[in-house]
């Protein structure tokens, strides 16, 4: 079995004392053209991994900038299953470590043995399924790492500021990968404070795993990425990302050069 | 001593045990089963809701929490959770989508009257869907202070069991009046099903006998035209907001907006409890349309002086069509869920009336 991409990844950032710089993408937002543009100018100014949201109807876990770039995606007819074919068109290209984050329901709907095949053949790396808590992940964990032709998917579980001690050690356990720390009580796109409380439960994250752990949830600056990254192994950048891109496109380059040199 | 004050407040507050009323006008006029009304319209802010809702508030504040969050369709839900924030001292929020507030903005007055701010949910459909997801999201950032009142056997654990817990007493109440009034239980219960906490508080008491049970859900302007909540007779299964249950999903598992002329089941998902009941046979599932919902909102007004919600209207719906070929010594419990004095200026409207002469 292959080493994933983003275990690759994170191990050559470790040797260089490096921290990974995750930005996320709403696929299909407002076209499936679009977001191949946005993927090859976030690896060119130097995006370590890049995550690609899953239109959804009920998107829980995020804010009123990503609900209304899946409105626009779901607009423009964009499924799971495109996904997985920009996916494809995106391999052509470049081998740049590729995380979906999707709701589990289109994944249910597609069939979770189908899905994590067609998912490894297109290329992608990870998926993180916001919805679905591991005491429900059984299947699709095992589905990930028997993987398909030699490949396998990382899966990346989250873990809340409200997460005991006890309840960290079991959702680090099923990840792989990286564990994804959110940073607040909350949901995408709201305010980020990095106080002591944060400080200290993610420190006690760290210590719960060896596996790599990345912030995200509230970051949208470079002032903040860089205090993030110097406590986190990885900094993800969502609704900041996809605000510029939808009303200031022009200014994306540089948020994003911004970001790369805080982290 | 929670279950003891529990049950002081259901008698003293909520106005329990509500009556089981024999609708012998309504029995004569349909000419065949003998047709009992569980009269949670009479409950405490008219409809059953307040079951559960005092039951939350009762443990939010117990769990020390300051304020309690709701979502809202019909705004029965809201005003039984403002009421219960009132009594207990909490503060609270309720949610709830524009499309509904219109068409029930007596409850949104009645909510602020009771102290309670109401969020307006402008997005995705406009109707408790989104009501609740809004409600979720709230939670999720202020879950430290606030304990969310899901309003129907739903969402995720322990949700679902929680709720049919709180509204089990309308059946336990039934069985004891039935047997006081008829000296057997019942050959049939029919409650509407919108998320479903009427009905399963109907049927819970009753699962382990042969009764037989219908739910009923609302079947909009038909199956076929696409705009209906017909989980069941038009769903497949899915998971949203925390359970795995029936939805009306497209085939990439998005979530399609729903029709019904009842807020309260204008919902494109159904508590989990329910499709296990429809999946092991237990329970029937059928659906009332618009019109028939409507047509069964007015005969029970006439015929017994008795203004259902349009939800209730839906289980009358099927009594109506179910009643007349019944032997006349059989019996139905219908659960009359909510009472329809907040959908009058709805009905007023469709009727094509002005109230405002």
């Amino acid at each position: 079995m292959h080493k994933t991409r983003i275990s690759v990844m994170f191990e050559e950032l470790r040797a260089r004392n490096k921290k990974a710089f995750i930005p996320y993408l709403m696929a299909g937002d407002p076209d499936a053209g679009t977001t191949l543009k946005q993927v090859f100018l976030l690896e060119r100014c130097g995006a370590d991994i890049i995550e690609l949201g899953v239109p959804f109807s009920d998107p829980l876990a995020d804010g009123p900038t990503i609900q209304k770039a899946a409105g626009r995606a779901l607009k423009s007819g964009t499924t799971l299953r495109k996904v997985l074919s920009m996916v494809r068109d995106i391999r052509l290209q470049t081998e740049i470590p590729l995380i979906l984050m999707t709701y589990y329901n289109p994944v249910f709907k597609y069939g979770e043995e189908a899905f994590i095949h067609d998912a490894i053949q297109a290329g992608v790396d990870g998926i993180i399924v916001p919805d679905l808590p591991p005491e429900e992940a059984g299947k699709l964990i095992r589905l990930s790492r028997q993987g398909s032709g030699g490949r396998r998917l990382d899966t990346i579980f989250l873990i809340a500021p409200t997460s005991t001690p006890m309840r960290i050690k079991k959702i680090a356990a099923a990840s792989s990968g990286f564990v994804y720390y959110v940073s607040m009580t909350g949901i995408t796109g709201t305010a980020l404070r990095l106080d002591e409380e944060f400080r200290r439960h993610l420190g006690l994250v760290k210590q719960a795993t060896d596996k790599p752990v990345a912030v995200g949830f509230g970051i949208a600056s470079p002032d903040q990425a860089r205090l993030v990254a110097q406590i986190a192994d990885g900094v993800i950048v969502g609704s900041a990302l996809v605000k510029v891109f939808n009303e200031t496109p022009e200014k994306a380059e540089n948020l994003i050069r911004g970001l790369k040199e805080a982290i | 001593m929670f279950q003891k004050e529990l049950r002081h407040l259901q008698a003293t507050y909520i106005g329990r045990p509500t009556p089981l009323y024999f609708a012998k006008r309504l029995t004569e006029k349909l000419g065949g089963a003998k047709i009992y009304l569980k009269r949670e319209d009479l409950a405490h802010t008219g409809a059953h809701k307040i079951n559960n809702a005092l039951g939350q508030a009762l443990l939010a504040g117990r769990m020390g929490k300051k304020r309690l969050i709701a979502e809202t369709g019909a705004g029965q839900h809201g005003v039984a959770t403002a009421t219960g924030a009132a009594l207990v001292g909490l503060e609270c929020d309720i949610y709830m989508g524009t499309v509904d507030m219109q068409r029930q903005s007596l409850n949104v007055f009645r909510m602020k009257l009771l102290g309670a701010t109401v969020k307006e949910v402008d997005i995705g459909s406009r109707t408790l869907k989104d009501a609740i997801n809004e409600a979720l999201r709230d939670w999720t950032t202020n879950v430290r202070t606030t304990h969310y009142v899901l309003g129907t056997a739903f969402g995720p654990h322990p949700f679902p069991m929680l709720v049919r817990d709180f509204q089990s007493i309308i059946g336990k109440e039934a069985a004891a009046q039935i047997l006081k009034a008829e000296g057997r239980l019942p050959d049939y219960l029919i409650a509407c099903v919108g998320g479903g906490s009427n009905a399963i508080g109907l049927f819970n008491e009753f699962l382990d006998t042969d009764i037989r049970m219908i739910g009923v859900e609302a079947g909009g302007k038909g199956i076929e035209s696409g705009e209906h909540a017909a989980r069941f007779a038009g769903g497949s299964p899915g998971i949203l907001q925390g359970c795995k249950t029936y939805l009306l999903q497209d085939q990439a598992g998005n979530v399609l907006d729903t029709h019904s002329v009842s807020a309260g089941l204008d919902y494109a998902s159904v508590g989990p409890e329910h499709s296990h009941l429809k999946e092991s046979g237990r329970v029937e599932y059928t659906f009332a349309t618009d019109d028939e919902a409507l047509a069964a909102f007015e005969t029970l007004s006439r015929t017994e002086g008795i203004i259902p919600a349009l939800e209730s209207a839906h289980a009358l719906a099927e009594v109506i069509k179910r009643a007349p070929a019944l032997p006349r010594d059989s019996i139905i419990i219908v659960n009359l869920s909510g009472r329809g004095d907040k959908d009058v200026q709805q009905v007023a409207k469709i009727k094509g009336i002005n109230l405002c002469v």
